[in-house]
């Protein structure tokens, strides 16, 4: 058995995106020894491909915005199934948390008052999202990541070494959560550059690893995507929310195939862009569903004025949430009035001048003329969905992002409850700054109560989880892990995608469990050090987890709403809308159960009208009729 | 139509070698395609480092027949169908294995810049600035730290002996971002000259040249900040200031024990 080294700390946060370094900020910030474990480099994760900005009611560019307004666009978005308690934290606090971010060295794009400047997003009544250009994720991140830097400085100079209380630990990937009887005691880990194993030991452990994309063929998610956090938290004892709501993002380049998923920003759309279909039509007008009926344009020309006149038009459909736009794209192109490459077209280049396509979307200009020779000033882009974030993820408490299981924490796209059945653009990098900073906050608490009757952990439990990561290396034959990694994202492409059927996902559940015996058995060649194919055969068990979870909970939910459509069922229900899907994982097998949907406090039910309510609700849930405004 | 290509990967650490593969190339990919396609049907252990495939984050940066580049963003089709392509890790950081370099220089220089200081007397949300007051430092924060302007640079890249005092065009741009910062309150024009070395620039402009995110590094950052520094040191009021002791502490010295003692002693190579 390898040498195990031991690296104990106060808090350990798995995941270096936002999400992460808030929630390590944080903890540092209140003195505790932290440890952030980065899949990637430092300052690469998923975080820096968000593009169009961070949702805040800052109200810079219209003054009637407020946090009541974004969370009912939030609850609108995620369709009522919203954890209401996280819905409302996040309207509050964002604004606090994206003004930090400046104070931190973050340079937004200004408002002609010099105050950070906000843009128009779908879903979101008035411009909301603080952004710089069409890369606000960079911003983001490269801020925290000097956030960090500074912290450390101030260590160094005080303590002498800058690692000593706020240490990264780069390229490193986290295999198992360990656990002293009921309690988290600690997370496994190999170091990708040495192929070294080490063993963090800490009370707290911070999940924020984000998504799941890398079990879809076509996403815009990076190799790191894996759902390690959804599966380590699953295999710890925690447990699992709403994991059938997958949110695919309308837009991904479909062309050249090399470059098929990657994200399009819905910045296109909010700064003036329009879908058409190979006919020419702007489509999205015929696809407005009842729910959203009064708040959208119904001509293009009532469209076409919100962008400059907001308060007397209503706005263009093609800034509906994004469930509705992908679900819409996907039926022009089955329909057959789809672009050549099997997408719809999306353009700017008739909206608005060349300079100011270059200057409001840069890096959308950038990416389309390196990798499809595409100049969008000039012509249109060719895209169609692309699986982009999940909705589910870990069971949490609103106030502290605390799972189920004593010491563990999460925050960011792996948590829960947030964005109900779907998310808003740009409430990803507010959800990240709010809970990441809170789920610090809460592993801090935690620590305190904890005081020195700390969890331990035993020889053994290292041995078995250096014996379980090395399987794949030691065996002799076996199969190649790019096959059955191949196999599981068509598997659940084709038959757990955006649009899906009951037989099609009993199906895939087949295909799952044979999967599984595969995944057992892959073999990877050569030794420890940077090894791909070893990575990705221990990734495949959390990749295949969370697959079962999302076809388990999406054969469940008999309804369509949100990122959840059923061919079979496609109606909104209102009993379904009440109940949360809670996945666990008992002896190796998974289990679900119903769990009933927080109701909105009377105060923010006031928020909406009755008869928007009615959409939504069953009779008994719904407000008596106001008999006051009825009086003569 | 998929073509078959020749592809020559350097294989192994620091004594390692070039190994010839025979792959297939389909319409549209970038080098990076083509090396998963390596991993994925002849070599699955073969190292490459990468995140977004997008040229977002800036992980992929290798030297395609010997030009810094990301290989994301490297289109098979700019290339000769006949062309060999040679694909060698980063030269002026340490090999780990295969393509992938030990980069953890850039993150020790990114250490050693005082932080972003905003006026103690402000708050989150009390700052007022003009978007163009904004849009200098905006353009040196597109930076993705990719690392090939600091690979690309003659300073360092055969020289071991000049990493411990040259931060590289990357981090100096860092400096000169803070600098314009309209919010900033610290000075670093001294430290730039003393501690990171901004005179062994001698602006040949190679870091602007394979920026992918097209900052004009030299044009932009290094020689405003070299303007800078050079009104910093013959200033005659700052000088006199200096010589009658009247201005002390107004220099931000470099962050204290940030810097290792682990590079290789300064000697003038043979």
């Amino acid at each position: 058995m390898p040498e195990i080294t031991r690296l104990p700390y106060d808090v350990v946060v798995i995941g270096a995106g936002g999400a992460g370094l808030r929630a390590a900020i944080e903890a540092r910030q209140q003195g505790k020894k932290t440890a952030i474990i980065s899949k990637s480099l430092f300052g690469k994760a998923h975080t820096v491909m968000a593009e169009g900005g961070a949702a805040a009611a800052l109200g810079n560019v219209n003054q009637h915005d407020r946090w009541q307004v974004h969370f009912r666009d939030t609850i609108r978005g995620g369709k009522f199934l919203n954890d209401p308690r996280m819905a409302e934290l996040h309207a509050k606090e964002a604004g606090d948390r994206v003004l930090e971010l400046e104070y931190w060295g973050a340079l937004f794009d200004r408002t002609s008052e010099g105050k950070i400047s906000q843009r128009n997003f779908g879903g979101h009544e008035y411009p909301r999202l603080a952004h710089v250009g069409d890369r606000t994720g960079l911003e983001l991140i490269r801020t925290l990541q000097q956030r960090v830097v500074q912290l450390q400085q101030a260590d160094a100079a005080e303590l002498g070494d800058p690692d000593a209380m706020l240490k990264v630990y780069a390229e490193t990937t986290v295999t198992e959560l360990v656990k002293d009887g009921e309690r988290i005691a600690g997370a496994f880990a190999y170091i990708r550059e040495s192929g070294e194993f080490v063993m963090f030991e800490a009370p707290a452990v911070i999940l924020a690893t984000g998504g799941v994309g890398k079990s879809f063929k076509v996403t815009s998610n990076s190799w790191e995507y894996t759902g390690d956090g959804h599966a380590l938290a699953l295999r710890a004892g925690a447990t699992l929310l709403n994991m059938e709501f997958v949110q695919f993002h309308p837009t991904g380049m479909v062309w050249p195939p090399s470059v098929k998923g990657i994200l399009v920003t819905e910045s296109v759309r909010g700064d003036g862009g329009v879908l058409r279909n190979s006919n020419g039509e702007r489509f999205m007008f015929g696809y407005v569903p009842d729910v959203f009926r009064s708040q959208y344009a119904e001509s293009e020309e009532e469209a076409d004025g919100w962008y400059t006149d907001p308060e007397n038009h209503r706005r263009p459909p093609e800034l509906l949430p994004r469930d509705e736009v992908a679900r819409a794209i996907n039926n022009e192109v089955k329909e057959g009035r789809g672009s050549p490459h099997g997408g719809v077209y999306l353009d700017v280049s008739t909206r608005m001048p060349a300079g100011e396509i270059t200057r409001r979307l840069p890096s959308m200009h950038h990416q389309f003329k390196e990798l499809a020779d595409v100049d969008i000033t000039a012509e249109p882009m060719e895209v169609g969905p692309t699986c982009h974030y999940v909705m589910g993820g870990v069971e949490v408490d609103a106030d502290t992002g605390a799972a189920v299981v004593p010491g563990l924490f999460a925050a960011g796209e792996v948590a829960g409850g947030m964005h109900g059945s779907n998310r808003l653009g740009g409430n990803s990098l507010s959800d990240l700054l709010v809970f990441g900073r809170r789920s610090g906050l809460g592993a801090v608490s935690y620590l305190d109560e904890l005081g020195s009757d700390r969890p331990t952990i035993a020889d053994e439990s290292l041995e078995a989880a250096a014996a379980t990561a090395q399987a794949p290396l030691r065996r002799e034959a076996g199969e190649n892990p790019y096959a059955v990694h191949q196999e599981l994202q068509e598997t659940m492409n084709d038959l757990v995608g955006i649009i899906r059927r009951g037989p099609e996902i009993e199906e895939a559940l087949e295909n799952l469990s044979k999967i599984r015996e595969r995944v057992a058995n892959v073999r990877a060649e050569g030794g420890t050090i940077y090894n791909p194919g070893w990575h990705l055969a221990l990734d495949l068990h959390n990749m295949l987890l969370v697959s079962e979870s999302i076809a388990r909970a999406a054969l469940e939910r008999e309804e369509s709403r949100g990122g959840h459509t059923r061919d079979d069922f496609p109606e909104m229900s209102a009993e379904w809308r009440t109940v949360n899907l809670v996945l666990s994982l008992r002896d190796g097998r998974i289990r679900l159960r119903h769990r009933p949907v927080d109701p909105l406090r009377p105060d923010l039910l006031e928020l909406f009208d009755r008869e928007e309510l009615a959409k939504y609700l069953t009779d008994a849930e719904l407000p008596a009729e106001e008999t006051a405004k009825e009086e003569k | 139509m998929p073509t078959e290509r020749t592809f020559r990967v350097w294989r192994g650490g620091a004594d390692g070698e070039l190994a010839e593969y025979t792959v297939e190339v389909h319409e549209g990919e970038v080098v990076l395609d083509i090396l998963h396609r390596l991993q994925a049907t002849q070599t699955p252990d073969l190292a490459v480092r990468w995140n977004c495939k997008a040229g977002k984050c800036g992980s992929c940066s290798m030297e395609i027949n010997g030009r810094p580049r990301l290989s994301c963003m490297a289109r098979m089709s700019t290339f000769e169908e006949d062309e060999t392509i040679i694909v060698t890790p980063m030269r002026t950081f340490p090999v780990i294995r295969d393509l992938v370099c030990d980069v953890s220089y850039n993150y020790q220089k990114a250490r050693e810049i005082p932080s972003f200081t905003p006026d103690p007397e402000t708050r989150p949300g009390d700052f007022r600035m003009q978007q163009s007051d904004v849009e200098r430092p905006q353009e040196f924060r597109k930076c993705i730290e990719c690392f090939l302007c600091q690979d690309v640079c003659h300073v360092i890249r055969d020289h071991e002996e000049n990493k411990r005092n040259f931060s590289g065009p990357r981090f100096l741009m860092r400096v000169a971002e803070l600098e314009m910062h309209p919010k900033d309150t610290e000075d670093r024009r001294m430290v730039a000259q003393e501690e990171f070395g901004m005179g062994y620039c001698n602006i040949t402009k190679c870091c602007t040249e394979v920026c992918p995110e097209h900052i004009k590094i030299t044009d932009n950052a290094l020689i405003p900040l070299k303007e800078r520094v050079a009104d910093r040191k013959y200033d005659p009021v700052v000088w006199l200031g200096d010589k009658i002791g009247l201005r002390k502490g107004a220099d931000t010295p470099m962050v204290p024990n940030t810097r290792p003692n682990t590079y290789p002693e300064e000697d003038t190579p043979e």
